[in-house]
């Protein structure tokens, strides 16, 4: 009977045309919403920064070392991308893993970027300048803790078969977060060298 | 078309039958992801502190009418904030003005209002089985239901609750040895907020997300009912702009707890200087306004978008100038993010830069004045039905017209130097945004309360809710101006002691808070018509209000999917009332215009054509089918 039902259905109502997979759109409105938490906090910067009474100190260059990481797990993350669509599902999870290994190694060199700023002595505690680094740091650092969590829940639903070439939905969020997360380091790191 | 439509209608029940698994009591009413229930969760939390933070302002009333009254017993309820000769606690008075501001503001007009009849007219008003994201609009509740639990107990702890006002401005927030009301009462404060930006962000996400994506065939944006474009709109908004609040807070609680300095810089207490340098407290008035100026427009849209539905449902005509509402609200809605400094005039903010916010300010008033006179377009004349909603809609007009007239002297920043921080501000925000949209919300549960609950609502009741709220809320709010230009400053504990308020105006501030008190016993008939409604109320026909948008269209009392067959498509705009030539003087959405030959206009039988269509649209529909 059910199966009757269903393909009655499958007949009489057309596939769904929705102007973008409701996913997709919630994804970027958070991304949205994530912007203008980091918006809000670079124009901060410079609104005190215009004040003066400004410390001035070397941006640790293990944040260049790290931002180069991030270029490359972003474009790790595209082959995934491309795996995923062609259905090589070995190189696909290889893809994935890699990402989620740059993206730990990332997140370790941004925290050897605070001992050296430490050592600089440059305090979380102390002129807003030098506060600002760490909670631009932190603050996307605790993101890209949330996308590592994304890579993992999309690994899952690939041992799980559940990404394919018919069923890119979720890689391309993952995919698309990512990259978003990677651009906003770049943004947020050209900020800090420009207007320091 | 017939023959699909039934089709697939059996369909729809065979499968329901098919796989039939009840829902768990927790599933339907309390962990429900139906955005029906959910309004309703919202609305009842609404209704909850509503009753708490204008109960509290009663009690601040209390003693700025009569000072030094004693309130012994009020003991029962405060106790030790109530001191030893039974006069009020100056530290709790400051609590008490903050928590009212807070609660009303956020928990009362934001997610009491948005919250409730987003959720629930936006599925039922688009054509829609839910929200796009069930889940995650459960979710947007609990955040809120915990934000709700954290402030409510910031009550009763020692200290008592945040006492900075409800923007908590820096250094007096961020030092909790400042005052009592800085120390734990604050950090709730902070956890609980940021617990509600996340509720709104989820909410709001939501509300974007299925407006844009899950409309039915044929609703069009040149279709859709105001309501929908005033909650798009006002979700846009707190998208935007309460990640910058939460951004502040952010910053605000590692000044507090971990001793950064991005607010602080060279303070003394008690004599001795705190080690912070280098901060500056005007930095969080930028971003705290950023936030706060769109934030009164979060609050005030939706009411302006269901009254605008309400006001040309009973008016019995078309809505005046449909595209200049929506092109108003776009207007405003821009606005409003480029005027936050003009509550900053005072700050030694550059003149030039103040005349800068002050133009944008007034700009302002442009399409405020557009929305004024469509509403009253649209009533001119107008086969006026006077219905609880109806009269509660045309009280916020009024109130929309004599608050906006003050945002105009406000917003010039000569004159907001004398008047910044005074009671003359309180009036005005208390009419424009306080009144206006508490008269917004109680029309939408007047006018929607028989598709929430199938039921009616006393209307005798209603009438005397409203004319007794209405003239009430006038008795309150008027005399402030006065009080306001006078130089009475808002937040004092009393004026007894400085000679400039001394002995003037005293009789003025009893009457108010006489005033105050008549209008917070009013609102008692609308609790009593409201439960006693809902238990013993008539049942609602179908339609009640004979109006055309989708919702009515839905059964009286609608299921899980909202509509039990095939979602009804639209061929229309939603506000085709008496159309000359038509049978019944008003049209639903989804009656399409090759029925109605006799009342329509040459370039709508153009239009027949493409009803086959809309029809072969896709049904762009969640589930397929209802569940
Ligand atoms: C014609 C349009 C309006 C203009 C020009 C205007 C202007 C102003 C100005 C200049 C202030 C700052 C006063 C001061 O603190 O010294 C103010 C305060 C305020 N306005 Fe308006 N306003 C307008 C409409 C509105 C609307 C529609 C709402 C709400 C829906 C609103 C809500 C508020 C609130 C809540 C405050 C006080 C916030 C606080 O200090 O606690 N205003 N308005
Ligand atoms: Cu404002």
């Amino acid at each position: 009977m059910s199966e009757v039902i269903s393909e009655i259905s499958v007949i009489e109502e057309p596939q769904e045309t929705l102007s973008m997979n409701p996913r997709k759109f919630i994804l970027w409105l958070f991304i949205v919403s994530i912007i203008m938490l980091f918006a809000a906090m670079t124009s901060a910067y410079l609104v005190r920064r215009a004040e003066g009474n400004w410390l001035e100190y070397d941006i640790p260059s293990i944040f260049t070392y790290s931002s180069v990481v991030l270029v490359l797990s972003s474009i790790t993350m595209h082959w995934a991308y491309i795996a995923a669509k062609k259905d090589k599902f070995g190189t696909l999870k290889t893809a994935i893993t890699i990402t989620f290994v740059l993206g730990v190694i990332f997140l370790y060199m941004q925290f050897q970027g605070w001992i050296d700023l430490v050592n600089q002595n440059v305090f979380f505690v102390g002129n807003p300048a030098g506060s600002f680094m760490y909670i631009f740091t932190g603050l996307h650092g605790f993101h890209l803790i949330s996308g590592l969590v994304v890579l993992l829940v999309a690994l899952i639903a690939c041992f799980r078969l559940r990404i394919h070439a018919k069923s890119l939905n979720q890689i391309e969020i993952a995919v698309a977060y990512w990259h978003f997360l990677d651009i906003l380091w770049l943004y947020l790191f050209f900020f800090l060298v420009y207007f320091h | 078309m017939s023959t699909v439509t039934t089709n697939s209608a059996t369909v729809a029940h065979a499968v329901e039958q098919d796989h039939h698994e009840p829902q768990s009591f927790w599933r339907t009413y309390i962990f429900s992801e139906d955005h029906k229930t959910i309004a309703k969760q919202y609305l009842i939390s609404g209704i909850f502190w509503s009753i708490i933070g204008i109960g509290m302002s009663v009690v601040f009333r209390l003693q700025l009418g009569f000072p030094g009254m004693k309130l012994e017993f009020l003991r029962p309820i405060l106790g030790s904030w109530i001191n030893e000769t039974g006069k009020l606690d100056p530290n709790f008075y400051l609590a008490l003005v903050t928590m009212h501001g807070t609660i009303m503001v956020f928990f009362v007009l934001t997610a009491g209002l948005s919250g409730t009849f987003s959720n629930f007219l936006i599925p039922l008003q688009i054509g829609a089985r839910d929200m796009a994201s069930g889940f995650l609009n459960m979710l947007s509740y609990w955040f809120f239901f915990l934000a709700s639990v954290i402030m409510f107990s910031s009550i009763f702890i020692e200290t008592g609750p945040a006492a900075g006002g409800w923007v908590i401005y820096p250094p007096l927030s961020a030092l909790p040895q400042a005052h009592k009301g800085s120390e734990l009462g604050m950090t709730l404060w902070l956890i609980s907020m940021a617990l509600f930006i996340v509720s709104q962000l989820l909410g709001g996400i939501n509300y974007i997300t299925t407006v844009i994506n899950l409309r039915t065939r044929g609703m069009s944006f040149s279709k859709l009912p105001l309501t929908i474009w005033a909650f798009l709109l006002t979700a846009i908004l707190g998208l935007i702009s309460f990640p910058v609040l939460l951004s502040a807070a952010l910053l605000l609680i590692f000044d507090r707890s971990f001793g950064t300095s991005f607010y602080l810089s060279e303070i003394y207490i008690k004599g001795e200087a705190l080690p912070n340098v280098g901060g500056s407290p005007i930095l969080f008035q930028h971003l705290f306004w950023f936030l706060g100026h769109p934030e009164v427009y979060i609050v005030l849209l939706p009411a302006l978008g269901m009254t605008s539905e309400i006001i040309a449902t009973n008016s019995r005509k078309p809505i005046f100038g449909y595209r200049a509402m929506i092109a108003s609200m776009m207007g405003i809605a821009f606005l409003a993010f480029i005027v936050w400094a003009h509550h900053m005039f005072v700050t030694g903010m550059n003149p030039f830069l103040g005349s800068i916010f002050m133009f944008l300010t007034l700009i302002i008033a442009v399409p405020s004045a557009v929305k004024a006179f469509n509403y009253i377009t649209t009533l001119w004349r107008g086969n006026i039905r006077f219905t609880p909603a109806m009269l509660f809609s045309i009280g916020l007009v009024s109130f929309f017209i004599s608050g906006g007239l003050t945002g105009i002297i406000l917003g010039n920043s000569a004159l907001d130097i004398q008047l910044h921080d005074t009671y003359f501000v309180v009036a005005h925000f208390h009419l424009v945004m306080g009144a206006a949209s508490a008269f917004g919300l109680l029309a939408g549960v007047y006018h929607w309360f028989p598709k929430m609950f199938g039921k009616l609502m006393d209307e005798k009741l209603g009438y005397i809710h409203f004319w007794l709220t209405f003239i009430g809320i006038y008795l309150v709010f008027f005399p402030m101006h006065y009080i306001g230009i006078a130089g009475f400053p808002r937040r004092y504990y009393a004026f007894t002691s400085y000679d400039f308020t001394k002995n003037i105006f005293a009789d003025m501030n009893s009457f108010i808070s006489l005033a105050a008190i008549f209008t917070f016993t009013a609102q008692w008939i609308f609790i009593y018509n409201f439960v006693n409604s809902l238990i013993r109320g008539k049942k609602s026909p179908q339609n009640p209000w004979k109006s055309n948008t989708l919702e009515w269209t839905a059964p009286i009392n609608p299921g899980h999917g909202n509509w039990p067959g095939e979602i009804p498509a639209v061929y229309r705009w939603p506000y085709d009332y008496s159309k000359p030539g038509a049978k019944d003087d008003f049209i639903p959405q989804n009656v399409p215009y090759s029925q109605t030959p006799e009342s329509n206009l040459p370039h709508e039988n153009e239009l027949i054509g493409l009803e086959k269509e809309i029809e072969a649209q896709n049904l762009n529909d969640q589930f397929s089918q209802p569940h």
